[in-house]
């Protein structure tokens, strides 16, 4: 079960503000969604090995080139905000949070 | 231009019976106007596939040859980046982005001469069994225009049904090309994980995501799936191996001694008679044409969905945390960093993507990792052996695609879990990272299309496309058209 003030909580770590509506909407929908996983406790699992990927391949390596970007005024020119080669942030250091 | 397959109108152009030009602007008149009623496309290129078509026109004209895909007008899903196109995924999130770079299947699609004449829509960043979870517009499903064109790469299997394009890529992490494929009656392929590269593909779930084609038959999507397939060394998990011509696995006739299982587990519960009847007429079809038809169990199959469920949303939770409003993207402005971060996500992801982005981080927090994800990790290796042990027994398996035809706007969107519940049938092939296939089978009494899937073993696309096509040229299913 997930509880209101556990949905707060994970929308913070997920940096996701919620309304109070959300929060309600979410508590509900996710814990029958929760209760849904729980058929997967019918299954033993002990000693089953968990599959991280669909097709196994083996460790795929590469020389670590340097190679410039081809468009990077076109990368740089994404962003919200930025100056000369920099992406530009709001203040860091200004929240208890942060 | 409803009928019309990559190969005829290859022919054309090589006798110059038609231009390229001339198919892109007819194929562009279509769109204007059927997109009013069907909006299956976010943006249409207009001006960059008359671009395409002109050098494909001068190649022929310079009596150069042509390659297969040369002139042939397509749909492309908006998740796929197009370097100078704007790419939204359907979110407001990236309702501006314009990509510095170009997707590897695009890049190859462009260098084969390929004609993009749109981007298509899509739930936003794939999650959605239905389209309707678009952060711009509703797509309908040609069929039945007040019916959804299923999800989530539901603007490429519309365009295609509506012949807007005539063949059009999409992605499926747990269904997403095959369902909407049997909901507009189409063919729709997820291949094996790892054979088409997934660089450039705006990432939802990187384990189970693939790139696929659709389109009204099968040798189309084989000459598509083709085109797109390869090793690229800018996706590690793209297998390293030879692509064959798959065209040549579509033979008159079925190969001797083929057989078929039938998933016992998936004709039960929840499955509109009226699909089952159809899958069991095809399954007997197959039959008369020569397979050998046997039951399989796959008795972990059904467990695929809660797994899917899990491991989906906790790859994309950390998957969309890149959407942080400094690289690209809106930004809304707060006085602090984390407040700037909390409050551009806010308003720029959807109802479904925040939720699944609350279920992937809580599965992933402290405390609850083993009792989900891991428990999810270790079921998944459960349902890869009914797979491994299922194709000991036979050659492809056969299930019908969806549970049911196509359900109407707004039917599933208060409840969460109903809406995953249509995904039941396709969500194991990509937990096992298989191929599948959805084919048209039938027609409700509606006159809604029905859709069969075919499962193959690992890179067995082959007898995927000899099955599909044998069993094709034995049906007329689709040669059936909306009335659009």
């Amino acid at each position: 079960m997930i509880d209101r003030e556990q949905v707060k909580k994970v929308a913070h770590l997920a940096r996701l503000n919620i309304t109070s509506e959300e929060e309600e909407q979410f508590t509900t929908q996710l814990n029958s969604i929760l209760d849904y996983f729980e058929q997967l406790s019918e299954l033993d699992t002990e000693n089953v090995p968990p599959t991280t990927r669909a097709i196994e391949v083996s460790n795929i390596t590469r020389p670590d080139e340097l190679e410039p970007f081809h468009s990077k005024d076109a990368l740089l020119a994404s962003a919200p905000e930025q100056e000369g080669q920099y992406f530009r942030v709001p203040q860091i250091m200004a929240s208890d949070d942060a | 231009m409803s009928q019309e397959t990559i190969k005829g109108l290859h022919q054309q152009l090589v006798n110059k019976e038609r231009s390229a030009v001339e198919i892109t602007t007819e194929t562009l008149e279509r769109i204007n106007t059927l997109e009013p009623l069907v909006k299956a496309f976010l943006s249409i290129t207009a001006d960059y596939a008359l671009e395409q078509a002109k050098k494909a026109d001068s190649k022929i004209a310079a009596g150069q040859e042509i390659s297969i895909l040369e002139g042939i007008p397509i749909g492309i899903k908006d998740n796929m980046c197009t370097q100078g196109i704007k790419t939204t995924c359907a979110s407001q999130i990236l309702a501006n982005f314009v990509p510095p770079y170009e997707s590897t299947v695009t890049q190859k699609l462009k260098d084969a001469g390929a004609v993009m004449v749109g981007k298509t829509n899509l739930d936003e960043f794939a999650m959605g069994s239905s389209t309707e979870n678009s952060g711009f517009q509703v797509t309908a499903n040609p069929w039945d225009l007040s019916r959804v064109p299923g999800g989530s790469s539901g603007g490429s299997a519309a365009a295609v049904a509506s012949s807007e394009c005539v063949v059009a890529l999409g992605s499926d992490t747990g269904g997403s090309i095959r369902q909407p494929a049997a909901l507009c009656g189409v063919v729709g392929l997820k291949p094996t994980y790892g054979l088409v590269s997934r660089f450039g593909l705006v990432a939802y779930a990187s384990s189970l995501d693939q790139i696929g084609p659709f389109a009204r038959n099968v040798e189309d999507a084989a000459i598509l799936l083709g085109a797109i397939a390869g090793h690229d060394r800018r996706d590690s998990t793209s297998l390293n191996i030879e692509i064959p011509d798959y065209t040549q696995y579509l033979q008159p006739e079925l190969k001797k001694g083929l057989k078929v299982g039938i998933i016992t587990e998936t004709f039960g519960e929840g499955l509109d008679a009226v699909v089952a009847e159809a899958v069991k007429k095809a399954i007997a079809q197959l039959e008369e044409l020569g397979a050998e038809v046997k039951e399989i169990s796959c008795p972990r199959f059904r467990y695929g969905l809660p797994v899917y469920y899990i491991i989906a949303p906790s790859e994309a939770s950390a998957n969309l945390a890149r959407y942080d409003a400094v690289k690209y993207g809106i930004r809304k402005e707060a006085d602090n960093l984390v407040d700037m971060y909390a409050t551009t996500r806010a308003a720029g992801f959807g109802t479904e993507v925040k939720r699944r982005i609350m279920l992937g981080t809580y599965a992933l927090s402290a405390g609850y990792y083993d009792a989900y994800y891991l428990k999810a990790q270790k079921v998944r290796t459960l349902i890869k052996q009914d797979f491994e042990q299922a194709f000991e027994e036979v050659d492809v398996l056969i299930c019908p695609t969806t549970p049911t035809t196509a359900f109407k706007a707004g039917e599933k969107t208060s409840d969460p879990l109903s809406m995953y519940l249509s995904d039941l049938m396709t969500i194991p092939v990509n937990l096992a990272g298989l191929p599948g296939m959805s084919l048209p089978c039938g027609f409700d009494e509606a006159g809604l299309p029905i859709g069969m899937q075919l499962i193959g073993n690992v890179l067995r696309e082959d007898i995927l496309f000899h099955v599909a096509h044998a069993y094709e040229q034995a049906t007329e299913w689709h040669k059936k058209q909306p009335q659009i």
